[in-house]
């Protein structure tokens, strides 16, 4: 049976991500744990990550499993959500903090300050709310749904990816920035999936059939 | 491409029951939660807020079984508001499915509380509710409880300060033009838009779709709640979005 682990760290409500991951693969096998054991035997992973990228990362450190979740982010499909997303790469400027280095880049904070939207409102941040993802590569977890297709953002900091080829979704918030990334077995993206109705569930729907 | 505007629907629950009623008179079941939270995700709301109204905090968590039906089945964002005093309440809500708290009262009589739960859970998830009368022209003062008890606070100022603890999102309820069905307020909405850099939910008053457009075109705000108009079949969710979408609005159409 297909195992989907969401990892448990202690950061943010991983119930969201697995109900929608459950509702999309009722045959699969969708368990939230901080066990090293169920996320080295997991065929599937999803990091999600919630708050303050600091805390995010102690807490990955101090909950033991960091190495197992780098271990299986060589060979197993993994999904980073948010923060999770943040994480996978080199080093955030909130709080100066290195991340797991999986992704070459940084994660910076949006400076919109004196810019205005096109309707001539001001720009708020944290990003929150409904904005589209331009697929900017071909990608499988792509599949079905709409270029340009609204997801659930709700951020004040977004990744550069160093290399372009690893940024596979833009989005248009003051300028566009990367909000889905992916590198053979791993994709990750700003928004939240398990917060975008249709478009997010087929999404996910995708990862747990993904192949890489 | 850019940040579409919001439109939140709003449900009063009430000891367990999602309920509707005209200025909290003649309360009516209003069916199954997660089926009517199901209607408003397929119409394109962007959110789906719940406010508990029961008057007795022994029946307060019988909200928890609602929001954890609702999540199971509804991927949209969940707002949940009404009676939170603490940080537990905040964790209780949020463990059950809410993705957003909304806190009232309580961060006026301990705004601590907004600090402790936006430093815990992010801010993100911590919406300060503000429910203001204007008092002098171009001046709006907090009240609590409903609209019975002044504060004394300046509303903008307020907003400014719960902002600057941690609030991730404002949500401005004019006492005013509540239940009035003739508009937002939109100086009030405008002040408040203007003032603080997180996101501001317009609320109260709305009894027409052009209501909606103009609390965003006028009022500023990025997001508008609504009741009434969408509870009794005026609208429906669509209905408003394809009409705010033809004033230049962005919007996310399904």
């Amino acid at each position: 049976m297909n195992k989907i682990v969401v990892v448990d760290y202690g950061m943010g409500n991983l119930r969201s991500v697995a109900q929608a991951l459950r509702a999309v693969a009722p045959e699969a096998n969708v368990i939230i744990s901080g066990e090293v054991a169920d996320i080295k035997s997991a065929d599937r992973l999803v990091l999600p990550g919630q708050g303050a990228m600091p805390d995010c990362m102690r807490s990955l450190r101090e909950s033991g499993v960091q190495d197992a979740v780098m271990q299986a982010a060589r060979s197993k499909p993994l999904f980073g959500v948010c923060v999770g997303e943040q994480m996978l790469f080199d080093v955030s400027a909130e709080g100066d903090t290195p991340g797991l280095g999986l992704l070459p880049g940084k994660v910076v904070r949006f400076d919109l300050r004196g810019q205005m939207q096109a309707d001539g409102s001001r720009f708020k941040v944290p990003q929150m709310g409904w904005n589209r993802v331009r697929q900017a590569q071909p990608h499988a977890l792509w599949q079905g749904i709409d270029d340009d297709a609204y997801f659930y953002f709700v951020h004040s900091y977004f990744a550069q990816p160093e290399n372009s080829l690893h940024t596979v979704g833009e989005t248009d918030y003051g300028s566009m920035f990367a909000c889905a990334v992916a590198r053979d077995n791993i994709f990750a993206t700003q928004f939240h999936p398990e917060k975008s109705s249709a478009a997010g569930l087929q999404l996910y729907k995708n990862f747990v059939h993904w192949k890489p | 491409m850019t940040l579409a505007k919001r439109i939140i629907p709003c449900l009063d629950v009430t000891a367990g029951r999602v309920v509707k009623g005209i200025n909290f008179q003649e309360l009516r079941d209003a069916g199954d939660p997660v089926e009517i939270a199901r209607r408003y995700d397929a119409q394109g709301a962007d959110e789906i807020t719940f406010l508990d109204i029961t008057a007795s905090s022994d029946d307060r968590d019988l909200i928890l079984p609602i929001i954890e039906a609702v999540a199971s089945q509804v991927f949209i964002p969940l707002t949940v508001g009404g009676g939170v005093r603490t940080v537990a309440d905040v964790r209780r809500l949020l463990n059950a499915g809410a993705d957003k708290i909304g806190i009232n009262t309580s961060a006026i009589t301990n705004p601590q509380l907004v600090a402790d739960a936006a430093q815990k859970y992010g801010s993100q998830c911590i919406v300060v509710a503000i429910d203001a009368k204007r008092v002098a022209p171009g001046k709006w003062e907090v009240y609590t409880h409903g609209g019975r008890n002044a504060t004394g606070l300046d509303a903008v100022e307020w907003a400014c300060n719960m902002a600057r603890l941690g609030a991730g999102e404002i949500l401005l309820t004019s006492m005013d033009k509540d239940g009035t069905r003739s508009g937002f307020d939109l100086g009030l909405t405008r002040a408040v838009s203007d003032a603080v850099d997180i996101p501001v939910i317009a609320s109260g008053g709305v009894g027409s779709l052009q209501d909606l457009a103009d609390g965003i075109k006028l009022g500023g705000a990025d997001a508008v709640l609504a009741a009434s108009i969408f509870h009794f079949g005026q609208h429906t969710v669509q209905e408003a979005k394809q009409f705010m979408a033809a004033q230049s609005i962005p919007m996310r159409l399904v």
